[in-house]
């Protein structure tokens, strides 16, 4: 087992992976650019390192900094949490020419599921179910029609080195196909570095169906069961639960059984996640595949009893898994709210200072935050500052643990998201399970005039 | 105003006297004089804080460095550190300090003060610098990484031994100007 473990991130995750690491007595090192001095992860890791100045690019997106960090101090792992640079195969290769260990899969399976069309391609192959569409790239306009011709409107068009919406553009005729395609083009150029773009059938008013999966050094593969995320906004998850009120016990059987057989043929290791769109006629279509740990990891570990993190760091250690598919349990339901701090009607961020922070506990509830009184939201990151997990023994009580947890919780000195959590959380259909990804569109995106903002806490 | 004719004999204690008293006399609120490398700048009522050069040199120990991977530091360090000289009674001035540019760390590392094991050291403390000379090595991923100085002036202090690790932003030299 490892001696010391790197953690390439910060806020929530940083924390999160700390109670992990020292639940199995394993050091911590802290890495921090000077914007996060006063962290809370700073303060609980054994040791920590300043990896350099506020701006992400060179601090914690800056691989020679973190790999410096760990030789340094003598970190025998690095675990890069969620976003940044966890999934950069980039890091995995040097951590690998270092002989540190990267807890994640590998750098290979890491660019494979990181180029979009090969990911498709290898899934399809795999015998996963995929959107149809254009088999690669899609360089000309000329060559897009055709494809969006074959498919038939609506298509999707989008980014290679995909992720978070970026590089994006749904088209609905032929006409706007030739300006759509340029724009998605420049915008993935700007945004990954890569133009290259392809194009799927569209599937209007979708469910977000996730699979987690764990892989093991020895050939061992299990699925934890499916999350449900299509409560989204601008393609940012809002709201996560386990399980999906979509899935019958046999489609979950039958999900996850190709997921792992999937994850198999491509020699997974570690943790990742499956995503799919879920069509209103019940066909599954495969989206991407995330190889990190998820911010939503948390509704799993509260229907399982497993602690995926630990997990993590206990396979990329060597070992094996220590449980079998048949012993996955799922028990009861479980919600995320993911807490921002943002405008909850524009959802522009509200970076500052936290004055106050209390969320209630009592059964049932689960917290995983960096916030504290006087903590600093700094606006170099993104606006995360809580994730709010209720369980109950069915859903309806696992939604009610959360609407008085967060009509109770009070954080004052920076607007958060929770008055629109509280939204969706009396609305109807949410309360009746009838979600999609188009679900937020009834609230509308611009922030009307003169509308009077909503009051900080509930 | 008269210092010494005296080359040898460098600026003394009577003479900044004679300057806070030709101020006061005159009432005057700032006062700059530069002879023989000296420099004194004296300032009164909220001016620009005053700035003396004087040998001796008084190394500032203001906050210890940090070394990477302990325990908090405490408020980041300015770019310079300033402490009063004890070449001026500090009574008779409102303010006086004595400047040190801090070269700092730019990336993670180990530091080396020679080229390699057993070479002599790139500077020493006293040993004067010129702007771009390199001060030491940071080894970052095999690499070795020279630090050059961005500052002309002394070596006033070492902050870091020789193989020990520093983080971004930690203080490795102070140079006096």
């Amino acid at each position: 087992m490892f001696k010391k473990i790197l953690i390439a991130n910060r806020g929530e995750i940083a924390l999160r992976i700390i109670y992990a690491c020292r639940e199995l007595g394993i050091r911590t090192v802290a890495v921090f650019s000077e914007a996060d001095e006063n962290s809370l992860h700073v303060r609980f890791a054994d040791e920590d390192v300043c990896i350099g100045p506020p701006r992400s690019l060179d601090s914690y997106l800056n691989v020679p900094a973190i790999i410096s960090a760990a030789e340094i101090t003598g970190a025998d792992a690095i675990h890069p949490g969620y976003g940044f640079l966890a999934e950069s195969a980039y890091l995995a290769e040097v951590c690998e020419a270092c002989h540190i260990r990267f807890i994640g899969p590998d750098p290979n399976v890491i660019r494979l599921m990181g180029d979009k069309a090969r990911a498709r391609r290898a899934m399809k192959k795999a015998g996963v179910p995929v959107l149809p569409g254009s088999d690669g790239p899609v360089e000309s306009e000329e060559k897009g029609q055709k494809v969006a011709r074959d498919l038939g409107f609506p298509v999707i068009i989008k980014a290679v080195a995909g992720g978070g919406g970026r590089g994006m553009r749904i088209v609905r005729s032929a006409p706007e196909l030739g300006k759509a395609l340029k724009t998605a083009q420049r915008e993935a150029e700007a945004a990954f570095g890569v133009g290259d773009v392809y194009i799927e059938k569209y599937v209007e008013s979708p469910r977000h169906i996730e699979v987690q999966v764990l892989g093991d050094h020895h050939g061992a593969v299990v699925h934890l069961g499916e999350r449900e995320c299509s409560i989204q906004r601008r393609h940012q998850k809002l709201v996560e639960e386990a399980p999906s009120p979509a899935l019958s016990e046999k489609m979950r059987r039958k999900l996850g059984s190709t997921v792992v057989d999937a994850a198999r043929a491509v020699q997974y290791t570690n943790a990742g996640t499956f995503e799919f769109l879920l069509d209103p006629s019940g066909n599954f279509h495969f989206l991407e595949v995330n190889t990190r740990l998820q911010v939503e990891h948390p509704v799993t570990e509260c229907i399982t009893g497993i602690d995926i993190v630990k997990e993590q760091i206990r396979m990329a250690a060597g070992e094996r898994l220590s449980f079998k598919q048949g012993e996955v349990v799922f028990s009861g339901h479980s919600i995320e709210c993911r807490v921002n701090a943002e405008d909850p009607d524009t959802l522009t961020p509200s970076p500052g200072i936290i004055h106050a922070f209390s969320v209630p506990g009592g059964p049932g509830v689960r917290l995983d935050t960096f916030a504290h009184a006087e903590a600093v939201v700094s606006p170099y990151y993104d606006s995360l500052i809580a994730k709010v997990v209720t369980w109950g023994r069915d859903r309806q009580e696992a939604i009610a643990r959360m609407r008085r947890t967060l009509e109770m919780t009070v954080i004052e000195g920076v607007k958060t998201t929770i008055p629109l959590h509280l939204k969706i959380l009396s609305d109807p259909d949410f309360l009746a399970g009838k979600l999609s990804t188009s679900f937020m569109e009834r609230y509308g995106v611009e922030k009307k005039p003169g509308q009077k903002p909503l009051a900080e806490t509930a | 105003m008269t210092l010494t004719d005296d080359p040898e004999q460098k600026m003394n204690l009577d003479d900044v006297k004679q300057i806070l008293k030709l101020m006061r006399d005159h009432e005057l609120t700032e006062f700059e004089l530069e002879r023989d490398g000296i420099k004194i700048r004296v300032c009164k009522n909220g001016g620009a804080p005053a700035i003396a050069s004087a040998p001796p040199p008084v190394i500032p120990e203001a906050a210890p460095a940090r070394p990477a991977g302990q325990l908090k530091p405490p408020a980041a360090p300015a770019d310079t550190v300033s402490q009063p000289s004890t070449a001026l009674p500090p009574a008779t001035a409102d303010e006086a300090a004595v400047d040190y540019a801090v070269v700092k760390s730019p990336i993670v590392g180990t530091f080396y003060r020679s080229s390699e094991p057993g070479a002599p050291p790139f500077v020493e403390v006293g040993s004067q610098v010129k702007k771009g000379q390199v001060l030491c090595i940071i080894e970052a991923m095999k690499l070795m990484n020279e630090i050059e100085c961005d500052h002309d002036g002394e070596v006033a202090t070492i902050y870091v031994e020789d193989g020990q690790p520093v983080q971004y932003g930690e203080r490795l030299f102070a140079i006096k100007a």
